[in-house]
């Protein structure tokens, strides 16, 4: 089949026009709403951090809002469209199957986007990015929701009509590219967790409107998190075929084995679904035995495969690097390693992170002993900074490194910065992430104004080391809002300043 | 290579090295997979699974009728409830204040019934840091027996509102 493209001549890759525009397009988007959700994280923190204390009441709970909407929502689902067009088109050498579909994902993300964002600042939608009822949103609040997620459910399914496309056009054979077929895990974990999605806001929609009378909500919250959790799996499937994707580009790396790591993300597609309930451990409702076969049974599954994963990813770097000659000893290939190249520095810091401080505290709080001793804490929020930031964040940045370049034609402008940039940021979600998981040992509540509780009947004082970690989350902040704004500068600048390329 | 589709036969055995870390990953899993379920039957420190429907007016009657029958003063204009401890003790969450201050005996276990009214609020209890969810039209029952003396908070740590950071009760156990 003969369509426009062209041979990129950093990667070898053929880039067909189509998708590479919406690629540009997604991944510009991504790093813009990257860029206010972080100034939406800076606010918060200023909140939280007790010399400080920045915003009023209300204002701080319509930025935490805005915060994690953006950031977990907007951010990483934009970056996610990119990949799923990267993977089902440019890995398959293929075209955009449906360019309109593209188009429709891009206007309904954004349009929901917006609205959620005016309705949230608006002040109409006081109710956290979980909404549990019977806490209440304007309408448009839901309906802005439900427009972002049937955008991206367009985008899941579009990856199953351009893979198709691809093997009836012979441009595979057999079976897709490793990347590939982690990116397809994760859009049918997708299209699941949007299932859940649309079971919940939908019935919520109608009951803002008045058409509804209740929702129940126990079922709100067992929902609600079938689309919470799940989607979490979407963004470490992702994480994982970026991972992949950077070794084979930098160090023509290659998996040991192909059957192991396959196998891997399907025990991700299988189980993850299923282990949501170990956000409901210490809910009533539920029986020990239904949270025992949800989150204990079944998540080890999925976590067995995270273990597949974190051997196989730096063993095919180690097997690249020591090809390339660097074979002495145990450890040559690491001292060795590109370093100063952002796309390898960021994979490895997001590999090291994700399994060290993500992966063990979510092992270690998914158990109902560790729930009910940590559960709305700050130990939670510290968790999963550890997990989408300090994993998928920092592993869809090197993948921001390495694809501009290529999608773009230009250089990365500043690359001084973009080589400190994963260390900043890094070193400061690092901090951030194990102080507040430090005050959350002592009970220092997650979306909470004023831990020292002046406003309340009967006041309370916290241990007094429990001052020394709220100022070290807001050092750790600081240092991770520098590298943040490091990555938005050096990635806008490039895709708008940067050098071009012929 | 990840980015091209495997060639031949890829569908093969695992080399030694990653036999070996499968082995241990899995052995690992096990065992944390065995451990919630065997604390939960050997352990103490475990949420509570016991739970009943319950209406908001049903359940502020039962706070009502607690009052009049147990109240021995009050504190910061909450009633203070001194409950028998062979009777169900009752414990309301509502934006944004834990009724009544409960006055408990030292290892006395107590049947605790918590319920809320209004939204969905975190029943914490500080400093022993002990967490449960409270929601509204549900009765969780929580087996309680305190074992050291002296003032104990309740926090909310979900959020609940505008005045959700005022919403601290209190336990004194004597
Ligand atoms: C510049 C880096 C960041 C800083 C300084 C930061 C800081 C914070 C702070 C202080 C909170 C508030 C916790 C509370 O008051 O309970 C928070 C919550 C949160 N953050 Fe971040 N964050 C950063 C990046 C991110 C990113 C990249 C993501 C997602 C990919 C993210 C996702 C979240 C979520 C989901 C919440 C919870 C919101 C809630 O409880 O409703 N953060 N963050
Ligand atoms: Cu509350
Ligand atoms: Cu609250």
């Amino acid at each position: 089949m003969s369509f426009e493209k062209r041979t990129c001549e950093i990667s070898g890759l053929e880039i067909e026009k189509n998708s590479e525009s919406m690629i540009k397009l997604n991944m510009a988007t991504a790093i813009i709403f990257f860029a206010i959700g972080g100034a939406a994280g800076l606010l918060v923190l200023l909140t939280r951090w007790p010399a400080i204390h920045l915003l009023p009441v209300e204002w701080y709970y319509r930025w935490l809002t805005a915060h994690g909407l953006l950031a977990l929502l907007v951010w990483i689902i934009f970056f996610e469209v990119a990949l799923v067009h990267f993977g089902s088109v440019t890995l398959l050498k293929s075209r955009l199957a449906v360019p309109i579909l593209s188009k429709i994902t891009y206007g309904l993300m954004l349009g929901g986007t917006l609205l959620v964002v005016v309705m949230v600042l608006g002040g109409q939608a006081d109710v956290l990015f979980t909404s549990y009822v019977p806490l209440q949103a304007h309408p448009l609040y839901y309906l802005g929701i439900i427009l972002f997620a049937v955008g991206s459910l367009i985008a899941f399914i579009h990856f199953f009509i351009n893979a198709v496309v691809a093997k009836k056009e012979g441009e595979y054979k057999r079976t897709l590219p490793m990347v590939s077929f982690g990116i397809m895990a994760a859009s049918i974990i997708g299209i699941m967790s949007i299932a859940h999605g649309a079971a919940i806001y939908i019935p919520t929609f109608l009951w803002s409107l008045g058409i509804i009378e209740t929702i129940d909500p126990s079922a709100y919250r067992l929902v609600w998190w079938g689309l919470g959790h799940t989607s979490q799996q979407i963004n470490v499937c992702m994480m994982v075929a970026c991972w992949y994707g950077i070794a084979a580009f930098l160090f023509k790396a290659k998996p040991a084995s192909e059957k192991l790591c396959r196998s891997a993300f399907v025990l991700y597609i299988l189980f993850i679904n299923v282990a949501s309930e170990h956000h409901l451990l210490v809910d009533p409702v539920f029986s020990t035995w239904h949270k025992i076969v949800n989150t204990s049974y079944v998540m080890h599954l999925a976590v067995l495969a995270s273990m597949i994963h974190a051997f196989a990813v730096p063993a095919s770097i180690e097997m690249g690097l020591r090809k390339q000659g660097y074979n002495n000893g145990l450890f040559e290939w690491l001292k060795k390693a590109p370093w100063g190249n952002p796309a390898f520095s960021a994979t490895f810091i997001s590999i090291v992170l994700f399994g060290f401080l993500g992966g063990t505290t979510g092992v270690i709080f998914g158990t109902e002993q560790f729930s009910i001793i940590r559960h709305n804490t700050w130990a939670i929020t510290g968790h999963f900074h550890g997990t989408v930031v300090a994993g998928t964040t920092i592993a869809f940045m090197g993948m921001a490194y390495f694809l501009i370049p290529v999608f773009f034609k230009r250089d990365l402008i500043m690359p001084g910065v973009a080589k400190l940039q994963p260390f900043v940021y890094g070193t400061g979600i690092t901090i951030l992430s194990i102080t507040m998981m430090a005050a959350g040992t002592f009970g220092v509540p997650r979306r909470h104004w004023d831990y020292n509780f002046s406003d309340a009947p009967f006041g309370y004082q916290f241990d007094s080391t429990v001052d020394i970690f709220m100022g070290l989350v807001g050092i750790g902040g600081l240092i991770a809002v520098v590298g943040g704004a490091m990555f938005v500068f050096v990635t806008l600048g490039s895709i708008f300043k940067g050098n071009k390329r012929a | 290579m990840a980015i091209h589709e495997p060639q031949g036969n890829w569908w093969q055995p695992l080399s030694k090295d990653e036999k070996i870390w499968f082995i241990l990953a899995l052995v690992w899993m096990l065992v944390s997979f065995l451990y919630m379920p065997i604390q939960h039957f050997i352990g103490v420190q475990n949420p509570p699974s016991e739970s009943y429907r319950v209406s908001a007016e049903d359940f502020e009657a039962l706070i009502e009728a607690q009052e009049e029958k147990y109240t021995v003063g009050e504190e910061n204009g909450f009633p203070v409830v001194r409950p028998n401890p062979d009777e169900p003790v009752y414990l309301k969450a509502s934006m944004w204040e834990w009724t009544p201050v409960l006055e408990l005996e030292k290892d006395k276990t107590y049947k605790i019934h918590l319920s809320s009214v209004d939204l969905v609020h975190g029943f914490s209890i500080q400093p022993i840091n002990l967490n449960l969810m409270v929601i509204p039209g549900i009765d969780y029952v929580v087996n309680l027996k305190p074992t050291s003396s002296g003032d104990f908070r309740i926090l909310c740590n979900e959020f609940c509102g505008l005045g959700h950071h005022t919403m601290v009760g209190k336990i004194n156990v004597i």
